[in-house]
């Protein structure tokens, strides 16, 4: 029940943040701050109270779930609300949570215009995001997951930047494209188990068994995959992400890399792995070899960009790489580097936006030749933009290090020739990484500029952050041992399906 | 005092911390208090360590510390905690030690600048990583403190970030060592692939009983790490970094790119012995490419006017010296050899710091002159440094530790003929470049007066340091003088002894004596043409073989035009990328298709009647002939 309170409570903060604003600008920004805070002072609670108890011995597939609520929405299609969380789900709630306080946060004094709708949209997005985290039933899965893409829509819109317009469009029609595709495999599954058993159902847990001929089960595998990996900006679905990216204000930059992009992630680990383990499995080396292109294709632009938002949101795409590789390498160590790379991801990416955005905030653009030399004035911006920087390329002792040698290691058990490929992917982050503060930070002033380093309220934004993206690589077990549990089991759930008959032959003909 | 070993570490990145967050609203003093205070503490704490690990236990039991469990993921738990044996505890005491007099020369020579608290914020956290380096007791932790040190250089070598020039040269010197390191990373996950641990103590006592001497697997591994190796240590082919890193403030130079950061290769290659055993073939590449480093350097450093580029290009080639003994299973001789070369390059690098501040940073030899009245001290010390580059025989401790390894080149099991001509024709080179720089710089007509004289705070880590490169040596003599083994014995608690097959007295005298020769030889040639001869002071015209040595061989136009340059090519070709073409294209197609229909809507009755004709014509014939 706890689960459905937050998703209303989120909701309902929006809508009176959207009322107040007929009286007063100051007052929907407390109200959405005071909603998020709480949000996360539930999660938190949520976190420490059941993180702990998270690890119940034996089957992880089934009664793993920390918290369940089961409530009859629409009984005649069989649909119900099915609200359920285990260590993963917890998790991107947590980050979801954080990151929803610090998106209100940084918007205080960006956002001028409209701010009641805005932050109604806002706490719409964490409400759909929280929805997407949390759904075990397929159609409100679905339901949430175009709850969170319509006031995102709003967001690049109405708040964005000069190419706003063009950008929103893109966004949308990139994501609902591959949203009706994931819907018609959903209609698909819910018939095929329906034809089965009888039952017409889109209970996750019920679906899970189908039994699917090897066609139908990729075809609606792939129906799923597309959605995913389009939000996942994996290339070459993702040219929508750098025009959204860009274009959005920053709190909605913030929302976009650190959760949006997440839920692609979770998608693949929640639903396409349990539901189609053997379409996976033939899936993989494509998806693997997906993945390393984006790492590097990814980079390369990243690279190549002048304007520093969108060098900013090309790092996404080289980093959500790492995802892929890691998910579709089927096994722990991977699977465990995933989970840190959304975390890590989120913080040091957000951090990059921003800071990109307080910079833009302050000289109105964000083209990095007009930048260079900054350092001299904004010596706390310089050093955090380092911080997330080092992160981003992936430096030992922060969040990101831990995520990609994870990655890596579980990959290389997987496929060697891709993970050395895609190892390179270091030397290419650090290229685009150190080019921002050469640019920005470092060199000679190109343009004299007469501005503020950051203030209190952005240095706890980003002290925060900080601290947040510094205890990920030193103690990331803190976050590992939580979604220990529930990694376990998709693994063995995928390798047993496919290997368990084959190792099993191959055993039998080895005796004989 | 063993458990204190996690502070030693520990001050340094408090230190950092501290200086980071506070060092605006700190004054100076506080600044450099906080600064020199913390690695100096270190270093005492590690008097008291290295005390205690002498005493208490002679056979050189290693000491473990486990801080805590790093990560944990089903077999792959690295823990945070640290190793200490004879061989980290050397470099344990050259970090700190030699730390602690370049932190405090530094506050007096970084005393005027901007951002002081920031340079000493990055100095400490240097000593941080470059200790959880050489201390980490698994593969992971040792990535952390490589990576971490080569942030710091990075850092440095920018410090002065307003010059682009600066930001380039950091850059290089990231990305050159870094290509390196992902090499290593790999070497790291065949290593966990197939150990199931990253713990380097169980790696190396499982690897002979796992690997075959010379198998595919073994030789791929070490070949891997040698990457991550002479990255960081700067041999060829991945040398070109460390002339550019000169950058860096002269002490940043004395500590990263002489003392300590550079020679972390070394360690790694001591360190993983057992696997470059296991692997003849590369532990006999690690030799070639030391002897070609220690070459290409050495003529590179006989055509630089920039004294700190002479010291860079001989720590290139004083490293290939270290890299020729590790090739040769002359283990201990390669860290007697790292540790003298830390005491007295360090001291050169402090030196001609000194010479080039109070000179108004010039750094060009052929502009100085006649200091070594106006300077004393520092000439002394620098001369008492040369001396022990140059390997004068019998008095410096560079002649012992030199010797050693160029005896051994020719001695040991693995050595040759011909890798010991090669040690003695850089040993002639050596002396040759060391002492046209000490004859440019200190003799000959002034051409430029000091504007001051350094202080106590400079003088005194020169003096401590010139005391070392002097006295150093005696702890480890050869067996024909005196056989005094202190520090190989030290070191053989850990790693093997050398196997040699030349023996007998009369063979080793006769190569001391030649390499004795060789190096008064290089003496003698630099005082003939360079003593008190006057060069004009302007950059001379270079012939082309002068240039090519000049500009270290052309290593960098190389790679400029062949890997640079297409990268940059490459990135630039395609920056709106072309699969966003593709859907912008189809964005367009649909466009198109909009204007078009568009058009037929445009109200007009006639238009609609004959668009209604025409259809209808069609239809019909369709309907008739078909």
């Amino acid at each position: 029940m706890i689960l459905a309170w937050i998703i209303l409570l989120l909701m309902g903060t929006g809508f009176l943040a959207w009322l107040t604003s007929r009286w007063s600008d100051i007052l929907p920004r407390i109200i959405s701050l005071a909603g998020t805070l709480l949000f996360l002072g539930v999660v938190l609670y949520l976190w420490f109270t059941h993180s702990a108890s998270a690890v119940p011995s034996g089957n992880a597939a089934a009664g793993a779930w920390i918290i369940h609520y089961t409530h009859s929405w629409i009984p005649a299609f069989g649909i119900h609300i099915i609200l359920a969380a285990d260590g993963l789900s917890l998790l991107m709630l947590l980050l979801t949570a954080f990151l929803g306080v610090l998106s209100v946060l940084v918007s205080w004094k960006e956002i001028k215009t409209r701010v009641g709708f805005f932050h109604f949209n806002l706490l719409f997005i964490l409400a759909g995001i929280t929805g997407v985290f949390v759904s075990l039933d397929l159609f409100l899965f679905y339901f949430s997951w175009e709850v969170m893409l319509i006031p995102m829509y709003f967001l690049i819109s109405i708040w964005g930047y000069e190419n706003r317009t063009y950008a929103a469009g893109k966004f949308f029609l990139f994501t609902q494209a591959s949203g009706l595709l994931m819907f018609l495999s959903i209609l698909g599954l819910y018939f095929v188990h329906g034809r089965s058993t009888g039952v017409y159902t889109f209970d996750y847990e019920a679906l899970k068994g189908t039994v699917l001929s090897q066609p139908t089960a990729f075809l609606l595998m792939l129906g799923f995959a597309a959605a995913f990996l389009v939000k996942l900006s994996t290339v070459p679905f993702h040219s929508w992400l750098p025009d959204a990216h860009t274009q959005a204000p920053t709190a909605g930059s913030v929302l976009l890399a650190g959760l949006l992009l997440k839920t692609g992630a979770y998608g693949i680990i929640r639903f396409v792995l349990p539901l189609f383990p053997q379409a996976s499995q033939q899936f993989a080396p494509a998806a693997m070899i997906l993945g390393v292109i984006s790492i590097l294709y990814g980079a390369k632009l990243a690279y190549a960009q002048t304007d520093l938002k969108r060098l900013v949101a090309y790092i996404s795409v080289s980093h959500m790489g790492f995802i892929l590789l890691g998910i579709y390498a089927f096994n722990q160590i991977a699977m465990q580097g995933v989970i840190m790379q959304m975390v890590a991801h989120a913080i040091s990416t957000g951090g990059l936006f921003i800071i990109v955005g307080a910079l833009h905030a302050r000289i109105q653009t964000r083209e990095i030749g007009q930048m260079g030399g900054l350092w001299t004035q904004v010596p706390k911006m310089g050093a955090m933009g380092l911080l997330f920087v080092l992160a981003s390329l992936g430096l030992p002792g922060l969040g990101n290090f831990i995520a990609e040698i994870l990655i890596l290691t579980g990959s290389f058990m997987a496929s060697k020739i891709l993970t050395i490929i895609a190892a390179v992917g270091f030397i290419a982050a650090t290229l685009y990484s150190l080019r921002i503060m050469q640019k920005v930070f470092y060199g000679t002033v190109l343009k004299k500029w007469e501005i503020t380093d950051f203030g209190f309220r952005e240095m706890i934004v980003m002290g925060s952050l900080a601290i947040v993206i510094i205890w990920l690589g030193l103690f990331p077990n803190s976050i590992l041992n939580a979604t220990q549990q529930m990694v376990q089991g998709i693994v063995q759930q995928v390798n047993i399906t496919v290997n368990g008959p084959q190792n099993a032959n191959t055993l039998q003909n080895a005796s004989r | 005092m063993s458990e204190l070993l996690w502070l030693i570490v520990a001050l340094p990145f408090a230190g950092s911390l501290v200086l980071a967050l506070a060092g605006k609203s700190l004054p100076r003093l506080a600044a450099a208090m906080i600064g020199v205070g913390s690695v100096t503490l270190s270093a005492i704490l590690m008097l008291f360590v290295c005390l205690d690990f002498l005493h208490a236990n002679p056979a050189g039991t290693p000491v473990h510390q486990m801080l805590w469990q790093w990560i944990n993921v089903s077999g792959f738990s690295p823990a945070i905690a640290f190793h200490l044996d004879s061989v980290s505890l050397t470099f344990v005491f050259v970090i700190t030690f030699i730390g602690a007099l370049i932190h405090l020369y530094s506050a007096a020579f970084m005393w005027k600048e901007d951002g002081f608290a920031r340079f000493f914020s990055y100095m400490n956290l240097f000593i941080g990583f470059m200790l959880l380096l050489v201390l980490a007791d698994n593969f992971l932790l040792l990535y952390m403190g490589w990576e971490g040190v080569g942030l710091c250089s990075y850092l440095l070598i920018g410090f002065w970030y307003k010059d682009p020039g600066n930001g380039y040269a950091a850059r290089k010197a990231f990305t050159v060592t870094r290509v390196g390191d992902t090499a290593m990373v790999i070497g790291l996950f065949i290593l966990f692939t197939n150990y199931h641990t990253l713990n380097i103590q169980d790696i190396l006592q499982a690897a002979p009983h796992t690997w075959a001497p010379g198998s595919t697997i073994a030789i791929i591994t070490a070949y891997l790490l040698l990457g991550g190796a002479i990255g960081k240590s700067a041999q060829v082919p991945l040398q070109t970094w460390l002339p550019d890193a000169m950058a860096a403030p002269s002490p940043v130079s004395a500590l990263i790119h002489a003392a300590t950061m550079v020679t972390a290769g070394v360690y790694l290659i001591a360190r993983t012995h057992v696997l470059f055993e296991l692997a003849p073939i590369v532990q006999t590449t690690v030799a070639i490419i030391g002897a070609v480093t220690l070459i290409v350097a050495g003529m590179s450093a006989l055509y630089q006017h920039d004294i700190k580029k002479v010291l860079a290009y001989s720590t290139i080639s004083q490293i290939g010296y270290m890299f020729v003994a590790l090739g040769v299973g002359a283990w201990s001789a390669a860290l007697f050899h790292f540790m003298i070369h830390a005491f007295f390059k360090s001291l050169l690098f402090l030196g001609a710091g000194s010479v080039i501040a109070v000179l108004n940073n010039e750094h060009n030899m052929f502009k100085m002159g006649g200091l070594w009245k106006k300077m004393p001290v520092v000439f002394w010390t620098f001369l008492i440094g040369a001396c022990a580059l140059s390997a004068l025989p019998l008095i410096t401790a560079g002649f012992y530790s030199k010797d050693e390894i160029i005896w051994q080149a020719y001695a040991s099991d693995k050595g040759s003929i011909v890798l010991w001509l090669t040690g003695l024709a850089g040993a002639f080179i050596t002396a040759l470049y060391t002492f046209r720089m000490v004859f440019l710089t200190f003799f000959g007509n002034a051409k430029a007066e000091p504007t001051y004289r350094p202080g106590v705070a400079m003088t005194l880590p020169l003096v401590v340091l010139a005391f070392l490169s002097f006295a150093g040596g005696f702890i480890q003599l050869p067996d024909n003088m005196g056989h005094v083994t202190l520090f190989s014995q030290f070191i053989q608690h850990t790693l093997p002894t050398t196997v040699t097959t030349a023996s007998g007295h009369a063979a080793e005298w006769i190569a001391q004596v030649i390499a004795a020769i060789v190096s008064i030889a290089g003496l003698a040639l630099a005082y003939r043409i360079y003593y008190n001869k006057p060069f004009p002071a302007a950059e001379p015209v270079r012939n082309p073989i002068q240039r090519f040595f000049f500009q270290g061989w052309d290593f960098d136009l190389v790679y400029d035009k062949v890997i640079v340059q297409p990268i940059v090519f490459f990135s630039r070709i395609d920056k709106n990328d072309i699969i966003d073409q593709f859907y912008t294209g189809l964005a367009s197609i649909a466009g198109l298709f909009n204007k078009g229909l568009a058009a037929t809507q445009n109200g007009k009755l006639r238009w609609y009647a004959m668009a209604l004709g025409i259809g209808a014509v069609i239809t019909l014939t369709i309907l008739l002939y078909a």
